[in-house]
């Protein structure tokens, strides 16, 4: 399993990063794609609005079951990858990369300190 | 959590595992879309090992059967399974099974739903009234079933019978990879062909068998499948799935298995009085296949709306059909809303999702 250091983690099993500024992408990590299989569906209906950190920003469908998005940070949801709406698959082959799901623009990027590392994160789902 | 004999080598072979009806057992192995192309264009293996088989002998074996059940038993010859139900009083449903007739008015098998053997145990030892010898050999039982268009073709030489030209829903019985004893039926839960594979776990049969099937089957690329696809598998052909789409509350007759339910059989059963009036009446209710028009993948138990909002059924299984990309469903209707085409909304995180009712098998 891959845990990049250069994201924080959540114990929802969502990762976010900055990119830039106060901008930052989020997705769910390796293990989630893992445990959730096959995905189909990634649905967000929130670009647009400003919600806080731990809200429900969407929800993943995968073949067997769906489940919901929580955002890691408090911010205003900016854009969605739109390539997941042709290609959901890309969140199980390249669940930090490409298959990032929303970008956000964080209400502070201090908020990230709390979050997990790497390290921490790997503890928890081992 | 129970084991089965092949719950070891799930693990070893690094398959996601999760309990199921107090089974450890595999939910998938590469992943339930690869899976389910896998069984869908060659053959794939599941292990089945947690249904449940009770035997039935003696000669009023079929007099109990054909009083629990609502298919007539009494058309089965040596060699021959039929598809049936154990109704409930209120014309509800026990569990649906298999009845396979081992010996003509002597000796039957009944395999049952893995969640639902002591409910069925208890059930059919309750009207065994005529001292019907009845054996539990679920734990005693290993099941195989090997599915797929090519699953035949890959497992005749293990054995001398032939299989390769079995008809559906017959069996036969004898050697399969060195092992005495195995029944093979021309069964499956897939809708995609193939054999379903029944022995005694003791001896190392059950290694045996595996060895054999995944030895004679890799250079045909035959591949374990979980239970995860099997769901898949099966919804795309509108087979019904106990606990989700029929259940204690549901009448045969609603949920589309009126085929099964034989009211001219030559034997009263449980609740025969209540579908023949259901029958006369028609159902208010109808389960149907429906696929989604608008983005979104329906669930168990999400509510079934009309187009003014209102609550008309609920959804009793639904996903994103591997083999069709697009997602489908089964669920209970108003009659008034049942007929082929009807528009329906899925209430789907509070957002009514359109969807219309087409006909199943979806595949």
């Amino acid at each position: 399993m891959n845990f990049p250091q250069d994201v924080k983690y959540t114990k929802d099993h969502e990762w976010i990063k900055l990119v830039d500024g106060n901008i930052a992408l989020i997705g769910i990590t390796d293990f989630a794609q893992g445990e959730l299989g096959d995905i189909v569906y990634v649905d967000i209906t929130t670009v647009g609005q400003s919600l806080n950190a731990e809200e429900v920003f969407g929800t993943v469908e995968a073949v067997k079951t769906v489940s919901d998005l929580f955002l890691p940070a408090t911010g205003k949801v900016l854009e969605v990858n739109a390539i997941l709406e042709k290609q959901p698959e890309l969140v199980n082959t390249d669940p930090y990369g490409d298959g990032w799901m929303v970008k956000i623009e964080l209400t502070d990027p201090a908020d990230l300190d709390g979050l997990m590392s790497a390290e921490d994160y790997e503890k928890l789902v081992a | 959590m129970k084991s089965t004999p092949f719950t070891q080598k799930h693990i070893a072979l690094g398959a996601k595992m999760a309990e199921f009806a107090g089974y450890n057992m595999p939910i998938s192995y590469s992943g339930i879309n690869d899976e389910h192309a896998a069984v869908r264009k060659n053959a794939g293996v599941f292990d089945v090992s947690h249904m449940g088989e009770f035997i039935l002998k003696g000669e009023n074996a079929l007099d109990l059967i054909q009083r629990v059940t609502t298919n007539d038993a009494s058309k089965l010859t040596a060699g021959k399974a039929q598809y049936s139900s154990l109704p409930n009083e209120k014309g509800g449903l026990v569990d649906d099974l298999l009845v396979y007739c081992i010996e003509e008015n002597k000796v039957y098998m009944l395999v049952v739903n893995a969640s639902n053997i002591e409910k069925d145990w208890n059930w059919i030892s309750q009207h065994n009234n005529k001292n019907v010898e009845m054996h539990n050999v679920s734990d005693k039982t290993g099941l195989l079933a090997i599915q797929g268009p090519n699953a035949c073709k890959i497992l005749q030489p293990l054995t001398d019978l032939d299989i390769l030209n079995l008809k559906y829903y017959t069996f036969v019985k004898g050697k399969f990879a060195g092992v005495d004893n195995v029944l093979i039926s021309a069964t499956g839960y897939t809708g995609a062909g193939g054999v379903e594979i029944y022995f005694e776990d003791k001896d190392g049969n059950a290694e045996k068998i595996w060895n054999a099937i995944f030895e004679i089957g890799a250079a045909s690329g035959i591949k374990p499948i979980g239970l995860g696809a099997r769901d898949t598998l099966r919804l795309e052909m509108g087979f019904s799935l106990y606990g989700n789409d029929i259940d204690d509350t549901t009448s045969p007759l609603e949920a589309g298995l009126g085929w099964i339910t034989k009211l001219n059989k030559p034997s009263d059963f449980v609740a025969k009085d209540i579908f023949a009036k259901q029958k006369e009446e028609g159902a208010k209710r109808k389960l149907v296949g429906f696929e989604m028009i608008e983005r979104g993948i329906p669930r168990h138990h999400y509510q079934i709306k009309d187009a003014q909002g209102n609550v008309i059924g609920y959804v009793t299984s639904g996903t994103q059909a591997p083999s069709l990309n697009k997602a489908i469903g089964l669920g209970y209707v108003t009659v008034e809303n049942s007929a082929l085409d009807s528009e329906i909304f899925i209430d789907i995180r509070n957002n009514p999702v359109k969807a219309k009712v087409v006909k199943f098998p979806f595949a």
